[in-house]
């Protein structure tokens, strides 16, 4: 059976969930990356959007206005960016705003892995490059701030429903998938290039 | 008037397919995909593999970019020094950008340094970003064009190494950024690497690598050896999509390389996401035309 969520999220409602789980999300996530980040943590701008229990999306769509509306906004493709790069903001990102569910691409550091520990929160992946399938789990686009920043880094505030697969990759205990898998990947990448070497003598 | 009719057309014409590549990803990337869907083993590698497949079909069938960030866009054009509309091509590929950024519609993905500011028309200084290739006693214009997104840019790195690193040096290099940065590209990835002379040329020939169709061969028999000892020794560490692990890493690697002044050998990585959207297209002198990368298209 799916497991669904739905925001506003508790911390009662991630203690059970673990790396590797797959999720569903039912209810509003918000897409927020760079920009956004930059602003509250390093400007101190509040941020235009209450976040408590909620869920951010670390990307940036392609929206559409929609024909014969004054202010309405059709989502086209939408999927996570590289979560790396919010790394040195998302751990007081985490702690200013009460976000629950962080959803992006990649692994994600230390950083966040103390901010999801401390205030209970969880970071997943959605399959990256299926911005299709993300686009068609969102009902519609409630909401759009900081329009200033252009189409990519605008805050569009989404309903969703049974969003995902998202794959949990840090916990509410602070494990960390990613981290847990390059440990061995760099075991078999230091196997495979003593495997490799020999074969390499070109110069001699 | 006639000149301006055909201008308007090959503009109309280069704007489809730029669409269409963000759309619809090229047979030999679909055909890889599906192979290394089939022979994978891990449920969660398998579940992903899944949704990317039924991403591809929504995509197609609702006719929208499969994945959101439709990249700043590159090209590489090679064109016949007799090809009729060679004086205004530079003109014409921007203008092809612009209308496609609308019509796709594309991602705005071009923000002028400095001034920061995103343009809004995926158009801007020296974006589209364009290789120039001329071919004598050609009447032809044969474009590659690739959607060079963020996620798989983020990985590109280069160095020059002194010769007593060796290729060992540049095996080294490139699997260090495949367990590092290359696990959050959205693997399974293609490897492009340039080995040369300056570190210029490497990178450059880094990203012309990745126009090489997947499972192509450098003519080298040593280079096309080492694609594919590269290939199996990344295939080694199991990245799987999404770097969450799986039986395979990549879709292959693409070796390009040159000749190098004694002193250096300077080596440069370039990857391609998954979703690897490239597509080429060959424009006869009367603007009839067929594409490599996506056959049947009709535009």
């Amino acid at each position: 059976m799916k497991k669904i969520l739905t925001t506003p999220v508790s911390d009662e409602d991630l203690k059970d969930i673990k790396i590797g789980d797959v999720i569903y999300l039912n209810g509003h996530i918000v897409t927020c990356r760079d920009v956004a980040h930059r602003r509250l943590i390093e400007l101190g701008r509040e941020l235009p959007v209450d976040l408590k229990g909620g869920a951010i999306f670390h990307a940036g769509p392609i929206v559409r206005k929609v024909e014969g509306e004054d202010d309405q906004f059709e989502m086209v493709s939408v999927g996570p960016t590289t979560s790396m790069r919010m790394e040195k903001f998302e751990k007081e990102f985490i702690e200013q705003t009460g976000v629950k569910i962080i959803v992006g691409k990649g692994g994600m550091g230390p950083n966040t892995e103390a901010g999801c520990k401390e205030n209970k929160a969880i970071h997943c992946v959605f399959p990256a490059g299926c911005a299709v399938l993300a686009a068609t789990c969102v009902e519609e686009i409630e909401g759009a701030y900081w329009r200033d920043l252009g189409m990519p880094e605008t805050l569009w505030v989404c309903r969703v429903k049974e969003f995902g697969p998202l794959i949990v990759s840090i916990d509410a205990e602070g494990n960390n998938i990613f981290e847990q898998n390059k440990v061995e990947f760099n075991k078999r990448k230091d196997a495979a290039l003593e495997q490799l070497y020999p074969k390499v003598k070109f110069i001699k | 008037m006639e000149n301006q009719e055909a201008l308007a057309s090959l503009t109309g014409k280069i704007a489809t397919f730029v669409g269409l590549v963000g759309k619809k990803l090229p047979d030999d990337v679909t055909a890889k995909l599906k192979e290394l869907s089939e022979g994978e083993t891990m449920p969660m590698a398998k579940m992903i593999y899944a949704s990317m497949e039924k991403n591809q079909k929504e995509a197609e069938e609702l006719n929208r970019p499969s994945c959101q960030d439709t990249g700043l866009i590159q090209m590489f054009v090679r064109v016949g020094t007799k090809f009729p509309y060679i004086d205004d091509l530079k003109t014409v590929l921007k203008d092809a950008v612009f209308i496609a950024t609308k019509e796709a519609p594309l991602r705005h993905n071009t923000v002028e340094t400095f001034d920061e500011v995103n343009t809004g028309t995926n158009t801007g200084t020296d974006s589209p970003w364009l290789y120039w290739d001329i071919i004598p006693n050609s009447d032809k214009l044969e474009l590659d064009v690739y959607m060079a997104g963020g996620g798989c840019s983020l990985p590109g790195q280069g160095k020059t190494l002194m010769p007593g690193e060796g290729y060992e040096g540049v095996v080294k290099f490139v699997l260090d950024v495949m367990t590092s940065y290359g696990l959050n590209a959205c693997p399974p990835l293609l490897v492009g690497i340039g080995i040369g002379t300056s570190i210029d040329s490497a990178a450059f020939m880094a990203k012309k690598a990745l126009m090489r169709p997947v499972g192509s061969h450098n003519a080298n028999p040593k280079a096309a050896a080492l694609e594919d000892e590269m290939t199996a020794a990344i295939d080694s560490i199991g990245l799987g999509p999404q770097g969450l692990q799986g039986t395979k890493s990549v879709m292959g690697v693409n070796i390009v390389n040159s000749a190098r002044h004694p002193s250096v050998i300077s080596c440069a990585v370039n990857v391609g996401c998954w979703s690897h959207r490239r597509g080429t297209i060959l424009f006869n002198s009367d603007l009839s035309c067929q594409s490599s990368t996506h056959k049947g298209v009709a535009l």
